[in-house]
């Protein structure tokens, strides 16, 4: 299998993406990226359902938008909005990302092992077939959910924070789900949420994804698996029908 | 968008703009090309007790004996120079950076009770108000504001600011939105010992305003940042805040988070809201202030910018983003997103 590595210490990221691109076109399937510092769009608009790219370092704002197949793995924190706008493939992060993760993301999977920003899965959408997931190992902040119209995240707490400690979960949704690990203070809920309990099937659901997800960074999921979980979703099929406010 | 960093070490001990200038550069993709500026405290030991008062004239022969003038008048001038400048290909020298080492004359006002720092801020003030071809864009003792028109890494190389040596530094790339760019409306802004760097826009600025102009300040940048130096000089020097204080009346919690407090801590933020509503700012901001003393970063209550902030040593770092902070410094530890709202500061230890 052909691979490739690149030092890519001092390379702005126009370079650096058109490297990847031209390597990707030339059938190279693994590539390791290393010594990445603030390079913004890696992998933006990539296509190639078994290419794999390894970012060793932290790579700089909007990773894997609009991707559309390969997996990237980060040995770092992501900055902001990693899987903006993702059609297809996966993004696991070994460490945190900043706000606004997952942001509009209609497919694919995107994994924080650690903590994400404020307005994560802001926007997520689900797309014909297509259903876009995101699951973060330890805390979310505000507004998590934001404006969702589909798709689905997960958030476990694994760290040493609760899962939710700020305002507006799923403020302005109207489609896709929250599940969080443990009970949800009703003060960090947003308007038109309502949440309830997960039942047996939801709970057959998403343990798959855990597995999943506990898999990608060697996490036990047992104690995941054996857990309480909340489902935030919409009030209703249509919250926001006349106006931009709840009714 | 625009880019922030700042950074200080707790310890005094001295770090050139080199650096700075690498990491601003790393977020050149959060600027335009059309202002970026540092701020370094400490870099005029020999001239600590003078107010440094760095100066954009427009021409020197028309504009600068007004001036001096006017300075001589209300102190004396120990010294004053042009600030060295290196040609940059892509910055158009439209104006020329003077810096003064200026001290308020006690024995020219033998009967008046009014502080130095007022007297500066009231030359400030007029001066930036007359618009006759000089700007003072930077007031402060031991400490210098350098910016222009420009990306960051030419302006760090017109002023070549890996010469300079500072405890504390702040940086800033402007993306201007509401208004041009200019020389005058880059970052940092500074009064007296406060500087400013803020990426975002105050949606309060008009009334932001007209609450600090009633306290005598003039806004005179064209731009919203302004408000910000003269809201916490006014707030922690004029008022006695201390600086969590200045953030929570700047950017304070919700009435319903307010309500939910226990009732020492309700009363205290019920205060503050009332007492400060007008300096209360709204809209898109992620800021750090610093004075001689500390380097503060906070953003709005509901967090529309990025922040993020380590630690390395005796080194706080506060930056828009993680990569700007590790190209400093590679090693740095701790690093968090501080809440919205909420500040971080760093302290001097002594």
């Amino acid at each position: 299998m052909s691979t490739l590595t690149i030092d890519t210490k001092d390379i702005h990221y126009t370079p650096l993406n058109q490297q990847i691109r031209k390597a990707v076109a030339e059938g190279v399937k693994e590539i390791t990226l290393n010594n990445v510092l603030g390079q913004r769009f890696i992998g933006d608009g990539l296509r190639g359902d078994d290419v794999t790219i390894t970012v060793n370092g932290v790579p700089g704002g909007d990773l894997a938008m609009f991707m559309s197949g390969p997996t990237i793995i980060v040995h770092g924190n992501a900055d902001h909005a990693p899987g903006n706008t993702m059609d297809k493939g996966k993004v696991i992060i070994h460490g945190s990302a900043g706000d606004a993760v997952a942001h509009s993301m209609r497919g694919g999977r995107v994994y924080v092992r650690d903590n994400i920003g404020y307005r994560g899965g802001i926007h997520m959408k689900k797309y014909r077939e297509k259903r876009p997931i995101l699951v973060v190992g330890g805390s979310a902040r505000a507004f998590l959910g934001e404006s969702m119209a589909g798709g689905l995240i997960i958030v476990l707490g694994l760290g040493d924070t609760k899962p939710i400690s700020e305002q507006g979960v799923g403020s302005g949704i109207h489609g896709g789900e929250i599940f969080v690990r443990g009970p949800v203070d009703k003060l960090y809920l947003g308007n038109g949420t309502k949440q309830a309990p997960v039942t047996e099937d939801e709970r057959a659901m998403i343990r798959l994804i855990i597995e999943d997800f506990a898999r990608s960074f060697g996490i036990d999921a047992t104690p995941l698996l054996a857990a309480d979980y909340t489902r935030i979703a919409a009030i209703s099929a249509r919250p926001f029908a006349s106006k931009y406010t709840l009714e | 968008m625009c880019g922030i960093i700042g950074v200080i070490d707790r310890n005094r001990q001295l770090m050139d703009g080199g650096k700075i200038r690498d990491s601003l550069a790393m977020m050149d993709e959060r600027g335009s090309g059309e202002g970026a500026g540092y701020v370094a405290y400490g870099i005029y030991p020999d001239y600590k007790d003078y107010y440094a008062l760095h100066v954009f004239f427009d021409n020197i022969r028309e504009n600068k004996a007004p001036l001096d003038n006017l300075l001589e008048k209300w102190g004396t001038i120990v010294h004053d120079e042009q600030i060295k400048t290196y040609e940059q290909p892509n910055i158009r020298k439209v104006h020329t950076p003077w810096r003064y080492f200026f001290r308020p004359d006690r024995s020219l006002m033998p009967k008046s009770t009014t502080p130095d720092e007022d007297i500066v801020t009231h030359l400030v003030m007029k001066v930036n108000a007359e618009k006759n071809g000089a700007l003072i864009f930077s007031s402060g003792k031991n400490l210098g504001v350098f910016k222009a028109a420009g990306w960051p890494e030419d302006v760090a190389n017109f002023y070549r600011i890996e010469d300079y040596k500072g405890y504390l530094w702040l940086a800033h790339n402007r993306y201007p939105t509401n208004t041009s760019g200019w020389w005058g409306g880059a970052h940092p802004f500074n009064l007296l010992n406060w500087s400013v760097v803020h990426n975002g826009e105050i949606t309060s600025y008009g009334t932001n305003r007209k609450y600090i102009e009633s306290y005598g300040y003039k806004c005179t940048m064209y731009t919203d940042t302004e408000v910000v130096a003269y809201l916490v000089d006014l707030l922690v020097r004029k008022h006695g805040l201390s600086e969590e204080m200045a953030v929570r009346a700047l950017a304070p919690p919700f009435w319903a988070e307010i309500d939910r407090m226990p009732p020492k801590k309700q009363e205290l933020n019920r205060a503050i809201r009332l007492t400060y509503g007008p300096a209360l700012m709204n809209g898109p901001f992620a800021i750090c202030v610093a004075n001689e003393n500390s380097l503060v970063g906070f953003t709005d209550r509901i967090k529309l910018r990025p922040l993020v902030s380590g630690e390395s040593g005796d080194r706080l770092f506060i930056s828009s983003e993680e990569s700007a902070i590790r190209r400093i410094d590679p090693d740095v530890e701790n690093i968090t997103m501080p809440k919205a709202g909420e500040p971080v500061i760093g302290r001097l230890y002594s």
